[in-house]
C-alpha cells in the first residue's frame, strides 16, 4: 500500500513532464532542436533563411501524407500504396489541366481519385478481410500502372489556363513569407490532431488498434471505420500530390516512388506503433521533419549523400528501441 | 412478473443440439450461477441471450415481452448487457474510454460534436465509486490489475441501466483476492435490482453469490434450484453425469 502511494505521488508531482517524457514525439523533437542547434553553429548555411525555408517546405508532402499514414498505423493498418496514389493524383490533376479545364475541376478528379482509390482499398481490407500488407501492395503497383496509362508515360509541364494559379497554390509564399506547402501542412496537423482526440471517428481509431475484438462487441462500426481511413490516407496523398504538382510544376510517372517507405518511416518515428493503438498527429510531424534535417545536414556538413539511408535507418532503429527501453523500465 | 424468461429453446447446428428445451426465468435481483462442462451448451445458452445466435426453436421475453434479436447490438437495446470472459477492454484506452466505448457522450450543435471527457469521466467516476472500486477514470486500462479491468468492465453495464447482465467466466484467470473483488462488484450489481448470469467453473464462487443455481449437460438443463438446497458435490455429480437429474 505505500509503495502505491508513493508511485502516486510521484505521478503527479510533475504531470506535464511526466506526460512529455512519456512521448516518443518529445523525445524526436529534442532530437531535431538539438540537431539545428549544432547545426547552426558547425555551418554557416544552415540558420540562413533561405536554407530554413527549404527545409520547411521538403517535409512537408512527407508530412502530410504522414499524418493519414498515422490514422492508418493506429488501426493497426499499413497502406503501401501512398507514393503511387501521390503520382497518379498527381498525374490526373496535371492531365486535365492540360487539356485545359480550369484549377477546380482537376483538383476535384485528383481529389476524387484519391478517395476512390482509398475506397477500394478499405472495402478489400474491411469487407473481404484481406491483408492491408496485400491490398496496398497491390494497389501500389495498379495506381503508378494507371498514372502511365493517363499520361502515356510522358512528362506534363504545362498545365492550361490555370498553369500559374497552380504554380501558386505550391510554389508561393501569401502569409509572412512562409511556404504555402508548409501552412497547408500545420493546417492539416491540427486537423488531424484535432479529430485523433476530439471526434468519436478518433477514438474508434485508437479502440480498433487496441483491440478489433472488443471495438466489434461494443458497437463499433468497425468496417465503416476502417474504410474511412484508407480513404483518408489516400486523400492525404492525393492532396500531397496536387501541392507537390504546383511546386515542382511539372509531373513524372516516377514521382513519389519509394515515398511510402519514408512516409511510414517518419511515422513510426514519431512514435506510432505498427502493433496499432498509439501514434499522434504531432508525432508524424515531427518525425519527417527529423528525416529532413538529418538529410539537409548531411548536405551541409559535406558528407556524401549515400550515408542518407543509413542515419536516417539508424534513426527508425534508435527511435523503436529507445520506446522499448523505457517500456522495460516502466513496467506496467 | 419474470424479467427475463426463456422457453424451451433449442438451439441446433445442422444434426448437432446444442441446446435442448431449455427453460429457464430470471427475477430481479437474483444470481443464477450456470455450470456444465465445457460444450454443455453454457456458451451457446448466453450467445442466445446476448443476441448473438437466433433459437432454433423456442421464446425469449423480456418484462412480458417477446424477444427476437438478430444482432448483439439489440439484446443492449432490451436492456441486457454481457461482460464478456476476455472483457473487451482496449488497453491502450482510458477506463473512461472504456466504459463509454460505442456509447461516447458527445457536445456540440448538428453534425459538429465533438467528445465530452468531462462528461464521461464524471458519469465514470460515478460509476467506480457506486461500485466501490478505485479506479480512475483517466487511468489508461495496460496499468490496471485483473479487478479493476473487471470493474471497468462492469461500469460499462451501467451505462445504460442493464437490466439483465450475463457474466462469462469472470473469475476463471484472476487472483484469489481480485475474485473477491469481483465477487463484490457482482453484489452491488444484484443490490440495484439487476438480475445476474454468472457463468462459471469454480464451485465456490458460485456457492457464495448464486442465489439459484442451473447446471447444463450435453444441452440439457439437469437442474434448477436454490443454492441452499443443494450443494457443491450435489452440483460436480450433475455436471458429470454421476447424478442424472435433480
Amino acid at each position: 500500500m505505500e509503495i502505491q502511494f508513493d508511485d502516486n505521488i510521484k505521478r503527479t508531482r510533475f504531470p506535464l513532464l511526466s506526460w512529455l517524457t512519456s512521448r516518443q514525439a518529445f523525445w524526436v523533437s529534442l532530437a531535431v532542436i538539438l540537431a539545428c542547434v549544432f547545426l547552426s553553429f558547425a555551418t554557416n548555411s544552415f540558420a540562413t533563411s533561405n536554407n530554413i525555408y527549404n527545409v520547411a517546405r521538403n517535409f512537408t508532402f512527407v508530412a502530410i501524407i504522414a499524418l493519414g499514414m498515422t490514422i492508418v498505423i493506429i488501426t493497426g493498418g499499413i497502406d503501401l500504396s501512398v507514393g503511387s496514389v501521390l503520382c497518379l493524383c498527381s498525374m490526373i490533376l496535371a492531365v486535365v489541366m492540360h487539356a485545359g479545364y480550369s484549377i477546380e475541376i482537376g483538383i476535384a478528379a485528383s481529389l476524387g481519385t484519391a478517395l476512390l482509390i482509398g475506397a477500394i482499398n478499405g472495402v478489400l481490407i474491411a469487407y473481404l478481410g484481406i491483408p492491408p500488407f496485400v491490398v496496398t501492395l497491390g494497389m501500389l503497383s495498379i495506381a503508378r500502372s494507371l498514372a502511365m496509362v493517363a499520361s502515356n508515360n510522358t512528362v506534363v509541364f504545362q498545365f492550361g489556363p490555370d498553369h500559374d494559379k497552380l504554380l501558386f497554390l505550391g510554389g508561393g509564399a501569401w502569409l509572412f513569407g512562409i511556404a504555402n506547402p508548409v501552412i497547408y501542412m500545420l493546417a492539416l496537423t491540427l486537423l488531424t490532431g484535432f479529430v485523433l482526440h476530439f471526434t468519436r471517428f478518433g477514438r474508434y481509431v485508437f479502440a480498433i488498434g487496441g483491440n478489433e475484438h472488443a471495438a466489434i462487441v461494443t458497437g463499433v462500426p468497425v468496417r465503416r471505420t476502417k474504410v474511412a481511413v484508407y480513404m483518408i490516407s489516400a486523400l492525404s496523398a492525393g492532396v500531397a500530390g496536387v501541392i507537390e504538382t504546383g511546386w515542382l510544376g511539372a509531373v513524372t510517372t516516377n514521382l513519389g516512388s519509394g515515398l511510402e517507405l519514408q512516409v511510414i518511416a517518419a511515422a513510426v518515428i514519431g512514435g506510432a506503433n505498427l502493433a496499432g493503438g498509439t501514434g499522434t498527429a504531432f508525432g508524424a510531424l515531427i518525425g519527417s521533419a527529423l528525416i529532413e534535417v538529418i538529410r539537409n545536414s548531411l548536405g551541409l556538413l559535406g558528407i556524401s549523400a549515400f550515408w542518407q539511408g543509413t542515419f536516417v535507418g539508424s534513426f527508425i532503429i534508435i527511435a523503436v528501441a529507445f520506446d522499448r527501453i523505457r517500456n522495460l523500465r516502466s513496467p506496467a | 412478473m419474470a424479467l427475463l424468461e426463456l422457453r424451451n429453446v433449442s438451439k441446433h447446428f445442422g444434426a448437432i443440439h446444442a441446446l435442448n428445451d431449455v427453460s429457464l426465468s430470471l427475477e430481479p435481483g437474483q444470481v443464477v450461477g450456470l455450470m456444465g462442462d465445457n460444450g454443455a451448451g453454457k456458451s451457446t445458452l448466453v450467445k442466445i441471450v446476448a443476441g448473438n445466435f437466433r433459437p432454433t426453436h423456442g421464446t425469449m421475453q423480456m418484462e412480458g415481452q417477446d424477444l427476437s434479436m438478430h444482432r448483439p447490438i439489440e439484446a443492449r437495446r432490451h436492456g441486457i448487457e454481457i461482460v464478456h470472459q476476455d472483457l473487451a477492454l482496449c488497453d491502450n484506452l482510458s477506463a473512461a474510454a472504456n466504459v463509454f466505448l460505442g456509447r461516447e457522450i458527445r457536445k456540440g450543435v448538428g453534425p459538429f460534436k465533438i467528445l465530452d471527457y468531462a462528461a464521461m469521466y464524471r458519469r465514470a467516476g460515478q460509476i467506480f465509486s457506486e461500485l466501490r472500486s478505485e479506479t480512475r477514470p483517466r487511468d489508461l486500462v495496460r496499468q490496471m490489475s485483473g479487478g479493476q479491468r473487471q470493474a471497468v468492465a462492469i461500469a460499462r453495464t451501467r451505462i445504460a441501466d442493464a437490466k439483465v447482465v450475463l457474466m462469462d467466466e469472470p473469475t476463471a484467470a484472476i487472483s484469489v483476492r481480485q475474485v473477491a473483488e469481483v465477487l463484490n462488484l457482482m453484489r452491488r450489481l444484484r443490490d440495484r435490482g439487476i438480475a445476474i448470469v454468472f457463468i462459471s467453473h469454480r464451485m465456490p464462487d458460485v456457492f457464495s453469490i448464486a442465489d439459484r443455481v442451473v447446471v447444463l449437460r450435453r444441452g440439457r438443463k439437469v437442474a434448477d434450484k436454490d443454492v441452499a438446497a443443494s450443494s457443491p458435490e450435489e452440483v460436480t455429480g450433475l455436471i458429470t453425469g454421476a447424478i442424472e437429474y435433480a
